[in-house]
């Protein structure tokens, strides 16, 4: 048993870093450091630097620009992009549409679509919830009548994160509302945000934030050659999405870094005269956290050992470094409210933008809500009740 | 990164669970417990025949001089098996005997050892110590070219069954020698008892107990490192003894989750008790992790201090675990849980006692932090 990287992983990890330092912009960076909303351009602009440098897809096939890392190296390239304070890949079509496509499309929607997403041409988003569609989605209503070569679609999507971006829409709709399982007549259909009949309304979060959105569709034409598979077979791929690899679900790179981030801003704060690190109760929940985050990365690196070892994907191993995953990014955040105390509860200057004004300190300003934003990582994905679900009934066979 | 056993390490993992298995399964463990000594004579031989009580011995010895990770298997097996002999606090002997001890020492003891015809306990903790190990009254006072010791030790795992204990007593202001004493010599008294988790052990009063100066085992006034260490590597293997129990633990009462009955379904159909049941799953893989961490690190930290934070962190984690998923089996069990019928109950009380043994986690909190 060794629980160290081989030399050849060690000179990877640094290889991934040093060009990290390099490369990742300094505005970039500090926005990602104090919370700060990222626009679109802040995404597409990261995006893009990676796609230059041949790194934004690595898990995709080498013929459509895949790096042939092992699961170890992505695992890696993962973790370092988080410990530096990247900005996020919107996920949406990287690692949710491209590996559908390249497992499910045409060549035609292979060739039309995937070198659009590795540049970073086209910003997509995912239709897959419904307001009353959430972890039951195979509920969904979203209705796509076929007329001629086109589907015709009318209905709701909620939860759309990022469609005020989107330039694409991947979505389930229900083609068949016949079927005797609700599973049957789902099919999975690819549309151009451009396309008229498509509303776009923002939903604000519990912290001021505009991430998700309610999309209508309203006899909304989507062309018959962007249906991905067959008609009614989209739960299929929606299955296959879900079972697809995601090794850096477990965010420990970018929960170190939120930790020594912790650590240090506790540091500074003070209680009867002396450093919040010294206050036992304090003290004694971060050190918790803190054991749970080297658990959940030696849980993560045994999980990647047997995969590299037995050649099958991690399965519902996946769902324990989700909800693990979460429980600590989110009491770092409840712990970064909690150093500052009282002085949490500012929220925004009433006579000026925060920009303005140099006496209104906005990192200080931006814990609570961030506490209150990270409320929804046990929440979207899965909930982490559902993730419960899935190891009870793979892994435990109850 | 590779967190198989190696070849060697399974295969003494495999004969330790069958013997388990064979000889040591529930009903024999319960006459053993029953029995007048608390632990099986053929039992010991046997670990003996199997390599396991030279494992910790340096090869010089007649050992195989295994590390924390050699033995890991060997205790997650021990801990499925909730086996009661003093394997631990004789592993705690060698280590101290292996590292300090007079070369007299080492030959008179650690072949003896491993062929297991002696046993060791350490006799350390006392009334007011708690878990501080720098906290030693009881006193050695130098006499006639050797020491007299007097004081009283508490919870001496394995001292009923010991030939030879080692005794930690102040010689000066600034700290404690480790001395050799036989268990039947003038002076000792040996209070025996069962513990809760139905191992023997006993609290030890010297009296005046006269010792040459060959007993003195290491520098004299340089028992704490001594000690600190052995504490540490032991916590590294009730890490993975807590493993063994805390899966043994799991196995039950999933197995119970599928085969109970109620309302005409097995209660594992209830999602109530699923996630329960689910949170104990991740729980002990989470403590596996880190049981890995600590037995790594006390075979190969950079440092004392490395060491230190690694079997802290490992130990916050392991006490947290043992509490909730041997309160939580107990739960999901019901009524027949409460019973001294099924071994549940019973890996209740060996993880229960882990918890707190060398520290519970308010302990290693502390420690931890102290450690940046």
């Amino acid at each position: 048993m060794d629980l160290s990287y081989s030399p050849e992983e060690l000179a990877f990890r640094d290889e991934v870093r040093g060009w990290l330092k390099d490369n990742l912009p300094d505005d970039l960076r500090r926005k990602v450091a104090e919370y700060e909303e990222l626009s679109r351009d802040d995404l597409l602009r990261w995006h893009r630097i990676l796609a230059k440098k041949g790194w934004v897809a690595p898990s995709w096939p080498k013929e459509w620009g895949g790096t042939g890392w092992n699961v170890v190296q992505r695992y890696i390239f993962e973790e370092e992009c988080g410990y530096a304070g990247t900005p996020p890949l919107i996920p949406f079509g990287l690692s949710m549409c491209a590996p559908v496509l390249i497992k499910f499309g045409t060549e035609a929607q292979k060739k039309r679509f995937l070198p659009r997403i590795y540049n970073g041409e086209d910003f997509w988003c995912q239709g897959y919830s419904e307001p009353g569609s959430g972890s039951d989605l195979a509920s969904l209503k979203t209705k796509a009548v076929r007329q001629g070569d086109h589907y015709v679609v009318n209905g709701q999507k909620i939860w759309t994160t990022l469609a005020h971006y989107a330039d694409w829409i991947f979505c389930l709709v229900r083609t068949d509302s016949e079927s005797a399982k609700r599973q049957e007549g789902i099919s999975f259909l690819l549309f151009d945000m451009k396309t008229p009949g498509i509303t776009v309304r923002p939903l604000i979060l519990l912290d001021g934030g505009h991430e998700v959105n309610e999309v209508f569709f309203d006899d909304v034409k989507v062309p018959v050659e962007n249906l991905v598979f067959e008609e009614g077979k989209g739960w299929t791929v929606a299955k296959y999405l879900l079972g697809h690899e995601r090794m850096g679900t477990g965010r420990i790179g970018a929960s170190k870094r939120e930790l020594t981030k912790l650590k240090e801003f506790a540091a500074a704060q003070k209680k009867d005269g002396k450093s919040m690190l010294e206050d036992a109760r304090f003290r004694d929940k971060l050190s918790r956290v803190e054991v749970e985050l080297m658990a959940l990365e030696i849980t993560n690196l045994r999980f990647l050992d047997q995969m590299r070892r037995s050649g099958n994907p991690p399965g519902a191993d996946v769902s324990m470094l989700k909800i693990k995953g979460t429980e600590i990014q989110q009491t770092l955040s409840e712990l970064m409210m909690q150093a500052v105390g009282p002085l949490a509860q500012p929220f925004r200057p009433v006579d000026a933008p925060v920009a303005a004004r140099d006496d209104f300190d906005a990192f200080v300003a931006s814990l609570a809500p961030r506490y209150g934003n990270m409320r929804k990582t046990t929440i979207y994905a899965g909930s982490n009740e559902i993730q419960r679900n899935i190891i009870s009934k793979m892994t435990l066979g109850l | 990164m590779d967190f198989e056993y190696s070849e060697e390490q399974q295969l003494l993992a495999d004969s330790v669970q069958r013997f388990i298995q064979k000889d040591y399964d529930f009903e024999a463990r319960k006459k053993i417990v029953a029995s007048d000594a608390g632990y099986s004579e053929d039992a010991w031989r046997t670990f003996a025949e199997m390599g396991l009580l030279g494992l910790p011995v340096p090869q010089d010895f007649g050992g195989f001089g295994g590390g924390a990770l050699d033995l890991m298997a060997v205790m997650e097996a021990f801990g499925d098996g909730l086996v009661v002999e003093p394997y631990l606090p004789t592993v705690l002997g060698a280590r101290i005997i292996a590292h300090a001890g007079a070369k007299a020492q080492q030959k008179a003891i650690l072949p003896a050892l491993a062929e297991g015809r002696m046993k060791l306990a350490l006799a350390h903790t006392e009334r007011n110590s708690r878990y501080d190990l720098a906290h030693v009254e009881t006193t050695a006072t130098p006499s006639e070219g050797g020491w007299l010791l007097s004081g009283e030790k508490r919870v001496v795992l394995g001292a009923p069954l010991a030939d030879k204990l080692i005794v930690s007593a102040a010689t000066s202001k600034r700290g404690f020698s480790l001395f050799l004493v036989d268990r039947t010599a003038p002076g000792v008294e040996v209070k025996a008892y069962r513990t809760f988790d139905e191992m023997r052990a006993g609290d030890v009063a010297l009296d005046n107990v006269r010792v040459d100066k060959k007993a003195l085992v290491g520098k004299k006034n340089a028992g704490l490192a001594l000690v600190e260490e052995a504490v540490d590597f032991a916590t590294a293997l009730i890490c993975a003894e807590a493993i063994g129990a805390m899966k043994s633990a799991n196995d039950a009462t999933l197995e119970y989750l599928k085969t109970r009955k109620q309302f005409g379904v097995p209660i594992g159909t209830f999602q109530a008790l699923q996630h329960r049941m689910v949170d104990m799953y991740i729980t002990a893989e989470q403590a596996r992790s880190m049981a890995c961490l600590a037995a790594s690190k006390a075979d190969s930290a950079s440092d004392a201090d490395d060491r230190r934070r690694a079997i802290s962190a490992a130990k916050i984690k392991i006490a947290d675990a043992c509490r909730q998923i041997s309160q939580e089996a107990i739960q999901l069990h019901g009524g027949m849980g409460m019973t001294e019928e099924l071994k549940v109950s019973h890996a209740f009380r060996r993880l229960t006692m882990i918890a707190q043994q060398f520290g519970d986690a308010d302990h290693h909190l502390e420690r931890f932090a102290a450690l940046g």
